[in-house]
């Protein structure tokens, strides 16, 4: 019997899945995650993972929970040790009175094991050797066998993995049967032997709802489908490659002419990223809607055309996916570390949109916006995605879209406009939002036309070295990005339900572990009014919730405080109002240390009435 | 002032071409590169070839990267959009700007320093894409606008201005072109405006990428004794295997042409070139024998120049992607959006 307690919760827990890359277990432990929220329990699952092909350790988190809390939590309380070169760590990082699945065939010293968890063996290696004789299905059914042993420990309603099963091999049907088999055998192993069901339990219930289970890189691939895009260049870069790839297979499916059977669409794997942005710019230059996706190393090589574009006042959409940096630094882990890099992206002055998408919907949704946006504004557009987002499955709500929306293809002057003499200056602002007209290349034989540069030039487009001319312009650029303040998404609000002094600011893949660590702080006793940023350009509202406020925490999965040194630097913000809660370890932040260091924080403030003595 | 607007008024007798144009309306602004720059000359032989064409000057989109090369779009056709884009570029934003819209005719124009040196990967690339546009570099030797240095083009041991050797080995982009694929490669001479207008006709007219070297002497930088780029040393040393006669597929063969010595190739667009062949062992449909002849001239220090290598049958990179007709730019909603409809399918499949 374990010294602490089993833990005992239905439908909330933490189950860790720790395997070797390459070994095949990311179907099955996918399929486990489907199979809970088919259940109808709302699940989270994360995959953490090496920037290798095979052998080195991977991890795959599924965060079960009934309440709706679907960010990283933090600790585990189950852990399937499939990995015998991380098995000592993995046993170390489970929650007192957790559990320990392991692989039983080769017996164990006690000495590997703890007194306060509850340990479950099954002898996976044995009874695949019994039953399999290729090497490869002994290792791929392994995987399949324990998921069959877990459904019997967690009370896990086998039917479903099984439908499950026969989904994913659907075409392929002969695999169908061996794998239910698989399924079955480590089932029965699990209710033969073993104490079904252990305290961690599932139970069907109806939490899901309407709910989809996807990545942000195809939902934000199927944005740049519905935005309108016709022309991807990209080069690949993990995180990010699969956005292209999913681009691409959404175009087979959704943008092939039916009677000509030809493509609606262009996409070019490029030499390079210098490439991909040049094939972006040119191609918005031309009146095509055009994006590329990358992640930080990528926008390092970017920054020349970036300013370029920004200068020229040429569209163009570019989803960052961001990773740790720095270039090789840790490709396959999460961070929001180039906010700064984007922001202020190039040479000279610049000023950079940036959206911040929180899960794949919004990926879809901001990805479609950011093609009207860039149009608008005639500038680049960010699509600050990061690992957690694209590479992770989420369950998010269903995606939308209004049959009745046109594409915002902002100021352009057509032939006929410029034949009734509309007066076209390439860089006039003749409303006063800062944003010119533009003509697409090819539209009247003799008016309209004008030569893009990157050098100086006058509100005509005429080439100018003279000063008043390029502080015109220059200033001219600032007004168009204070009516980008108005056009971006506006930041999302939720106050305490008393007031309060004190607020947090937080974005993108934060939003999820945030949204559980306020319950959490909220039980400390503390009330809290929480931002969810979602642009740059700040909306006004962020200046006055700051000032609200007398102090604000923001919260980031990076080093040095990005967004927080753009909102000081931006909203002109004393730094001391902004404290800093930072999380760049790589992996995704979590619940509990949101709570923990916020939390610590207010409760060293919480200052206690003084005794007054009688 | 470093824009010259050019007077507007000419002479009332000026020819037209069959859309009614004048050599006038295919003009730019003033040149502010030295005079007598190489240049200057290809510019001129850009404004010929578009009129001679009778091309609509706005359905040209003139792209460039930069340096004294990469500014001349601004000296012909003014009724064109143009992109002075980023040093060693041209070719990406060309490519985009083509995958864009593909009813337009694509130029661009480079430099030795723009194209050989910080740009050789997006040159190489967008040749072998096979990207439908006209390709030329102004070939001089040395950075201009910097002031003289050497560029990636000059020979080993041709000595600079101020008297330095150059001991790195010289790139030949047109023996580049050959082996990446390109569908038309030719090299010409700035100075020789008889061989240079029918090239750039004919690379026009081609379907695919065409490239053009065009060797250009530097008047400022690299027309000195000791440059193999300077004027001198290309007349003497310029190899011609062919000279051309370009006619449109709305002219007919007009010319008498000596049975044996001419040989009349059909691009796709109906248009014809007629070839004087002036090396006879020379094949400009064979592209590896092209790349082997400019090997062997070069070892004798000879400049090859004419149309080197031409596929008839070519394809481009729309044919690669199998894109649709219409160019993407003109695509609406209703062409591009799935509507809600496939998203409830999407969703469904989701769950």
């Amino acid at each position: 019997m374990p010294t602490a307690s089993p833990i005992s919760r239905v439908n909330d827990f933490v189950i860790r899945f720790a395997n070797v890359n390459g070994s095949g277990s990311a179907s099955a432990n996918e399929m486990f995650a489907r199979a809970i929220m088919r259940m109808g329990i709302p699940v989270g699952p994360r995959n953490i993972f090496p920037s290798n092909i095979q052998g080195l350790p991977t991890w795959y988190e599924v965060r079960v929970s009934e309440a709706g809390h679907l960010g990283a939590r933090g600790g585990t309380d189950m852990m399937v040790a499939m990995n015998p070169q991380t098995f000592d760590k993995d046993i170390a990082s489970i929650e007192p009175g957790g559990y320990l699945f392991y692989d039983s065939t080769k017996p164990l010293p006690a000495s590997k094991f703890r007194d306060d968890i509850s340990v479950i063996g099954v002898p996976l290696t044995a009874i695949c050797n019994r039953e399999y004789t290729d090497p490869r299905q002994r290792q791929l059914f392994k995987n399949i066998i324990y998921v069959g042993a877990l459904s019997a420990l967690l009370d896990m309603d086998v039917k479903v993995v099984e439908q499950l099963i026969g989904e994913q091999y659907k075409g392929k049907d002969k695999l169908i049967a061996p794998n239910i088999k698989a399924l079955n055998i480590g089932r029965d192993y699990a209710v033969l032997n073993l104490q079904c069901p252990i305290g961690l339990r599932l139970n069907r219930c109806d939490k899901v709802g309407d709910r989809i289970f996807i990545e942000g890189n195809t939902a934000a691939a199927l944005g740049a489908v519905y935005g309108g895009a016709t022309v991807c260049a990209w080069y690949p870069i993990t995180p990010s490659s699969g956005l292209a790839d999913a681009f691409t297979r959404h175009c087979e499916k959704l943008r092939v002419d039916p009677e000509t059977k030809k493509a609606k669409y262009a996409i070019i794997q490029a030499e390079d990223e210098l490439s991909s942005i040049g094939i972006v710019i040119g191609a918005s230059w031309n009146g095509a809607r055009a994006f590329t996706a990358t992640s930080g190393p990528g926008i390092s090589l970017m920054q020349e055309f970036i300013g370029l574009a920004y200068f020229a006042e040429i569209p163009a959409v570019l989803f960052n996916v961001q990773r740790a940096g720095p270039s090789t630094g840790m490709p396959t882990r999460t961070q929001q570390c180039d906010i700064i890099s984007c922001a202020y992206a190039s040479h000279g002055d610049t000023k950079h949109v940036l959206l911040f998408p929180e899960d794949p919907t919004e990926s879809f949704e901001f990805g479609a916006q950011a093609f009207d946006l860039a149009d608008r504004l005639q500038t680049p557009i960010f699509v600050m995605l990061d690992l957690d987002i694209g590479m992770n499955h989420h369950l998010s709500r269903p995606l939308k879209w209004d049959d009745a929306r046109a594409y915002d293809r902002g100021k352009v002057m057509t032939a006929a406009d410029l034949d009734a003499g509309k007066d076209f200056g390439r860089y006039l602002d003749v409303d006063g939002d800062g944003i010119p007209f533009r003509t697409y290349p090819g539209t009247h034989p003799t008016k309209g036309s004008f030569f893009t540069r990157g050098t100086s030039r006058d509100r005509y487009a005429k080439y100018t070295e003279e000063a008043a001319p390029y502080v015109d312009n220059m200033q001219r650029l600032l007004r168009k990005f204070d009516t980008a303040k108005d056009l971006v998404p506006r930041p999302v609000q939720a106050n305490a339900g008393k007031p309060t002094k004190y607020g947090v600011i937080y974005y993108g893949s934060t939003a999820p572990a945030m949204d559980e660590a306020i319950h959490m702080i909220e039980a400390r006793g503390h009330a809290l009014d929480r931002m969810r940023v979602r642009a740059f350009p700040f909306h006004s509202s962020v200046n006055s919730f700051v000032a609200d406020h007398d102090f604000v925490f923001v919260v980031e999965q990076n080093r040095d405080a990005q967004l927080r040194s753009l909102i000081v630097n931006e909203c002109g913000i004393d730094p001391v109002r902004l404290v800093p809660i930072l999380h760049y370890d790589g992996t995704p932040i979590t619940a509990r240390f949101i709570d923990k260091a916020i939390g610590d924080h207010l409760d060293r403030m919480k200052v206690k009435p003084m005794k007054v003595s009688s | 002032m470093t824009y010259l607007a050019k007077p507007k008024f000419h002479h009332p007798d000026l020819p037209k071409n069959t859309l009614g144009y004048t050599h006038r309306d295919y003009e730019g602004t003033v040149s502010t590169l030295c005079a007598g720059c190489g240049h200057d000359s290809i510019t001129a032989a850009i404004i010929q070839a578009c009129f001679e064409l009778s091309i609509e000057p706005h359905r040209v989109a003139k792209i460039s990267g930069i340096g004294c090369s990469s500014k001349t779009p601004t000296y012909f056709l003014g009724n064109s959009h143009g992109f002075n884009s980023v040093h060693g570029r041209m070719p990406s934003v060309l490519t985009g700007a083509n995958l864009a819209n593909r009813d337009l005719i694509y130029l661009g124009v480079s430099g030795d320093g723009d194209s050989a040196s910080i740009g050789l990967g997006q040159f190489a690339h967008s040749l072998r894409r096979g990207v439908n546009m006209t390709y030329i570099v102004e070939n001089n030797g040395v950075y201009g606008l910097t002031k003289g240095q050497f560029s990636a083009t000059a020979d080993r041991g041709s000595k600079s201005k101020r008297g330095v050797i150059n001991t790195d080995n010289s790139i030949d982009l047109a023996a580049m072109a050959l082996q990446l694929g390109a569908s038309f490669v030719a090299r010409s001479f700035s100075g020789d405006k008889q061989q240079l207008v029918p090239i750039i006709k004919a690379a026009i007219a081609h379907k695919g990428a065409s490239f053009i070297d065009v060797i250009s002497p530097c008047v400022a930088f690299n027309n000195h004794a000791g440059s193999t780029k300077s004027f001198d040393f290309v007349r003497e040393h310029n190899e011609a295997v062919n000279r051309l006669d370009y006619i449109s597929s709305r002219m007919p063969i007009e010319i008498e042409y000596d049975p044996g010595t001419v040989e009349i190739v059909e691009q796709h667009d109906g248009s014809k070139i007629a070839l004087r062949k002036l090396a006879a062992d020379y094949d400009l449909h064979d592209r590896t024998a092209a790349m082997g002849f400019l090997q062997h001239h070069a070892a004798k220090g000879q400049i090859v120049t004419g149309l080197l290598y031409m596929e008839t049958e070519s394809e481009d990179l729309h044919a690669h992607l199998h894109t649709v007709e219409s160019p993407l730019n003109a695509l609406d909603e209703k062409d591009l959006c799935p509507g809600q409809a496939a998203l409830d399918k999407f969703n469904a499949a989701l769950r």
